[in-house]
């Protein structure tokens, strides 16, 4: 199984990783949203990298992984794929690999241009293990977008923009969830990438709002949640995709 | 022993039999051809053969394998064509053929060789290295067959392998068809091409409406239809015959189907001498597997 998985990821990778475009806008989107929010403010860099690299990563994690059910749909290539001796795990785990290793890859970028600032990360194995939790949730959030049954990548990107945007406005990236009201911290609780931006904080800045265990905690059990949803409705849903 | 045993198999999309109680088998080491009109079910017999699609009632067995109960097994055993399907167009000849053969869990020396002789024996050898997009259809389709045959299936499902392919692509296929066969494979083939299907299948079953009309050999479907002889006739502009009994309309031609071909052409002299019309065109012949199966599907035209 774990041959074919990294089968799947290899052709994900190759299909829709690699391009020049998706590298760029995993990279630059953030970067010039962040900057169209820091621009004219007076914030530290260490305030700013750990938004950023929270960004970097919820938006990397989860760009392509929505749209390869689609595009497979359209192009024609899934009914090959799936006359294949596998299951749809082995295909959503192949999915969800190459996310992983694309957020991660990305989120590089982010911490390199923190240390440039001379921002410094204090905890690295701590956000070493966010990172890699994180992508790994992001990535099942973004499968679980391509659920539908469409072959319409623009009905994907829809829903999936209606859900990530609110969350990168409501998870502490811009402002701190110390600042939030009452209900603004109730709200923020809800994000998955809440608990990312606290972890990331706390590695860089030296200071979380929630736990360290609890942030982990609910990354893992986001995870979790996300990946069961993921591989439930497609298992419900391939099928309709014919 | 049965390679494929289909028993009251029903499907229905959003309440319209797509498919409804279909029923036959297919012995092994032979070659099955499956027709009906575009609609007709063909399509997703084969999705729920190849275990794409569940159906919602009736039983299939693949090799002996329950197609639902045991759906990977039954897919490592068979090798799949299906109908409008396409490699990754991004990717190279070569690349898609290891990706496969890794889905079907094949080492990769073997897999290396396996394609490697394949892609001689549909000669795009020297095209490994390009990318998909850039073949022809003709190529793509001996891409998509190479790709079907690198795990050394014992059966292999074709729906519709040689639709829209130039002469020699269609002709690379069909060869390698029979040599398949010969080997003691078992193939399922949907063709639009009714002398195809009568050349290369041993077995034909007609489909049509959901529902199974014929499951014969080619030359037992064309003695089951009303007359032993079917007698063409073109005039120099369309007419009615409805007075004759079983006749099929195609264009200026008509076919009509008889036991006594004397009576049934002087019949046709005598009408056109009474309409003044000019007989442009007459032939004689058997009935081609084109005829029943137009006559068994109620002369509706694709195959």
């Amino acid at each position: 199984m774990l041959r074919k998985i990294w089968a799947i990821t290899k052709k994900n990778i190759l299909m829709y990783y690699l391009k020049g475009p998706v590298v760029i806008f995993g990279v630059l989107f953030p970067l010039f949203l962040f900057l169209a929010f820091y621009i004219g403010r007076s914030l530290s860099a260490e305030f700013l990298i750990p938004g950023l690299l929270a960004m970097t990563l919820f938006f990397t994690s989860t760009s392509v992984s929505p749209v390869i059910m689609p595009w497979e749909t359209q192009m024609k290539t899934l009914e090959r794929l799936i006359s294949c001796p596998i299951t749809v795990r082995t295909m959503i785990f192949g999915d969800i690999l190459a996310s992983f290793i694309f957020g991660i890859i990305i989120s590089i970028v982010p911490v390199v241009i923190g240390m440039v600032m001379g921002v410094g990360v204090k905890a690295p194995l701590t956000l070493g293990a966010a990172i890699i939790i994180g992508a790994f949730a992001f990535s099942s959030l973004g499968l679980l977008f391509s659920t539908i049954p469409t072959d319409l990548v623009s009905n994907v990107m829809m829903l999936s923009n209606l859900v990530k945007f609110p969350l990168i406005f409501i998870s502490g990236i811009f402002i701190p969830v110390s600042e939030l009201p009452d209900w603004g911290v109730a709200v923020a609780s809800l994000s998955p990438l809440t608990y990312f931006t606290d972890i990331a904080r706390f590695s860089i800045e030296g200071y979380a709002f929630y736990p360290l265990y609890l942030d982990f905690l609910l990354l893992i059990a986001s995870a979790v949640l996300f990946l069961v949803l993921a591989v439930k409705l497609h298992e419900r849903t391939l099928v309709r995709r014919f | 022993m049965e390679a494929i045993a289909v028993e009251n198999l029903s499907k229905s999309f959003n309440g319209l039999k797509a498919v409804d109680r279909v029923s036959f088998s297919v012995h092994e080491g032979k070659i099955f051809g499956f027709l009906g009109p575009n609609g007709a079910g063909k399509t997703t017999t084969v999705r729920i053969l190849t275990g794409v699609i569940e159906p919602d009632s009736g039983k299939a067995s693949v090799l002996g394998f329950d197609v639902v109960k045991e759906t990977l097994k039954a897919r490592e055993k068979i090798g799949v064509v299906p109908e409008a399907a396409n490699a990754y167009p991004d990717l190279s000849v070569w690349k898609n053929m290891m990706l496969t053969a890794a889905l079907y869990g094949i080492e990769r020396r073997e897999a290396e060789s396996k394609a490697d002789e394949l892609l001689g024996v549909f000669g795009i050898s020297e095209r490994k290295d390009s990318r998909v997009k850039t073949l022809s259809k003709g190529m793509k389709q001996r891409l998509m067959l190479s790709m079907a045959l690198v795990s050394d299936p014992e059966l292999l499902f074709l729906d519709e392998p040689t639709s829209g392919l130039d002469v020699a692509s269609a002709r690379i296929i069909r060869e390698k068809i029979m040599e398949l066969s010969r080997e003691g494979r078992t193939i399922f083939l949907t063709s639009h091409n009714m002398e195809e299907v009568s050349m290369l299948c041993d077995r034909v079953g007609i489909i049509n409406h959901g529902r199974i009309v014929a499951v014969e050999r080619p030359g037992d479907l064309r003695d089951r239809i009303g007359g032993s002889l079917a007698v063409e006739v073109e005039f120099d502009r369309k007419v009615d015959l409805t007075g004759f009994p079983d006749v099929k309309a195609r264009g200026n031609r008509y076919v009509l189907y008889t036991t006594d071909a004397h009576d049934t052409i002087c019949s046709i002299v005598d009408f056109a001498s009474r309409n003044g019309l000019r007989i442009t065109g007459l032939n004689l012949h058997a009935p081609s597997l084109e005829d029943v199966f137009l006559k068994l599907t109620g002369g509706e035209s694709d195959a």
